[in-house]
């Protein structure tokens, strides 16, 4: 036997329900003086390397609505394409990059990330992947976190070359996970998520 | 150093039985109808990008983070409501603790009224109950914390649908593939299998993973009954044959 088999079963997930924002933004619900900040809110610090960007979009349910009581959170390298571990499990400082946000929806089911351009990392297949941040959503009435990834359109030859973007069959769902940019003193890069409809967002079993 | 290395010894996640999970559209909880994705999924092996994952242990938690009795209290007042500690271990698949990860919670007061300005119940808002606290693990993965019994409320789902008593729980583990959110039950409670949203769970013994036990041996004599629940996330491929494991 090479592997052993797992002995125990995942605890089952359930849905995050309408407040969820109590629980992961609890300053943004008005339940102030628990936590300082909500977590996640603020990715960037001053020593942070690499292009400042700002990641934006709208979480859009199957009938065109706003899914307002969602929560994203998004996690990516950093500018060299390294995922940030603490320089020790007791150290009280923080990283200058931690590489995780969270942001709730607001009431249009926007959010709004401000971050830094990833640097590519490297894929399955020994080659680079396509600059890219892996995304988590969750909200009343998503029984399971959705898991899924965005890209850049200003990447478009890495994106072609990517080895996840490049499983998915049906080449007319890729756009789905492509940001468009917008330029600016800061780009921004815009990706609604569709839960459903004709551009629904390519959601993934990791 | 590590042993023999033998093949798939990658440190990959067990792939996610879904079967084991609630499908994303359950028409008894009508909130799924829009908003379940109606394409699957891709299943494909994570990459770097999900075996890795946020840390926390550089997070100073507040001292009373994982107390909802007094972490809201206007005026030194506590919560109202039945005490209880709330502890567990959080574990992987392989049954290994989980230490040093971020445990969050949040839930309704002892009248099942959530602290929320879209939250339309009757019930009374208890002025000294925010509702939200969080802990991280220690060493051995384990997790406490201080709250009321939250009670149970209707919702607008059928006509007359009401939620059982629960805490609602978000976990990170070390890979952003093993995050996770879920509810946790109460022993005995007779509203937890007419819930539609408990029903989203296929197995029976999936739903009882959800229900915590009370537990009397840890019970704070005149002050707090103990309840358990162990969460247990996705595991690591490892060989047996190795001296150091992958992961954690
Ligand atoms: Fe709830």
């Amino acid at each position: 036997m090479l592997h052993p088999v797992p002995t125990l079963k995942e605890t089952p997930s359930q849905t995050a329900g309408p407040y969820v924002h109590i629980g992961m933004t609890p300053n943004f619900c008005g339940i102030t003086g628990v936590i300082d900040a909500d977590m996640g809110l603020s990715m960037l610090t001053p020593d942070t390397k690499g292009q400042r960007i700002v990641i934006t979009g709208r979480v859009i349910d199957g009938s065109g609505a706003p899914v307002a009581d969602a929560v994203i959170e998004i996690w990516q390298a950093d500018a060299d394409g390294g995922f940030v571990t603490p320089p020790s499990r007791d150290s009280n400082s923080r990283p200058s990059f931690l590489g995780w946000g969270r942001q709730p929806a607001d009431a249009e089911g926007s959010f709004t990330f401000e971050t830094i351009k990833p640097g590519p990392v490297a894929g399955p297949d020994g080659r680079p992947q396509a600059p890219h941040v892996s995304l988590w959503i969750v909200a009343r009435g998503i029984n399971i976190g959705l898991q899924t990834r965005l890209y850049f359109s200003d990447e478009a030859a890495a994106n072609a070359e990517d080895y996840v973007l490049n499983k998915i069959m049906d080449k007319r769902r890729r756009p789905t996970l492509i940001a468009q940019k917008q330029d600016g003193d800061v780009p921004r890069y815009v990706l609604d998520i569709h839960l459903q409809g004709p551009n629904e967002t390519v959601f993934f079993d990791f | 150093m590590s042993g023999i290395i033998l093949p798939g010894a990658d440190g990959a996640l067990y792939q996610r039985d879904r079967a084991w999970h609630p499908p994303a559209d359950t028409p008894t909880y009508k909130s799924t109808t829009f908003r379940a994705p109606k394409q699957s999924l891709l299943a494909l092996g994570p990459t770097k990008s999900e075996l890795s994952g946020p840390t926390f242990g550089h997070e100073k938690l507040g001292a009373l983070d994982n107390d909802l009795i007094r972490n809201f209290s206007q005026d030194g007042t506590e919560a109202i409501g039945q005490r209880l500690v709330v502890y567990g271990q959080v574990l992987d698949e392989n049954a290994r603790p989980v230490p040093r990860t971020l445990v969050e919670f949040w839930q309704a007061n002892a009248g099942g009224r959530y602290r929320h300005k879209k939250e339309g119940y009757l019930a009374a808002i208890d002025p000294n109950f925010g509702g939200f606290g969080r802990a991280l693990t220690d060493e051995n993965g384990f997790y406490s914390f201080r709250t009321i019994k939250p009670g149970a409320y209707p919702w607008p789902n059928g006509g007359n649908d009401w939620r059982p008593a629960h805490i609602h729980f978000s976990v990170f583990g070390h890979a952003f593939a093993q995050r996770l959110i879920t509810q946790m039950y109460f022993e005995g409670d007779p509203m937890i299998w007419q819930c539609p949203i408990v029903g989203t769970v296929p197995d029976k013994a999936g739903i009882d993973q959800l229900i915590a036990r009370l537990d009397r041996h840890n019970t704070a004599p005149m002050d707090a009954l103990a309840y358990r629940f162990d969460i247990v996330l996705r595991g690591r491929r490892s060989t047996m044959f190795e001296n150091k494991l992958e992961g954690n």
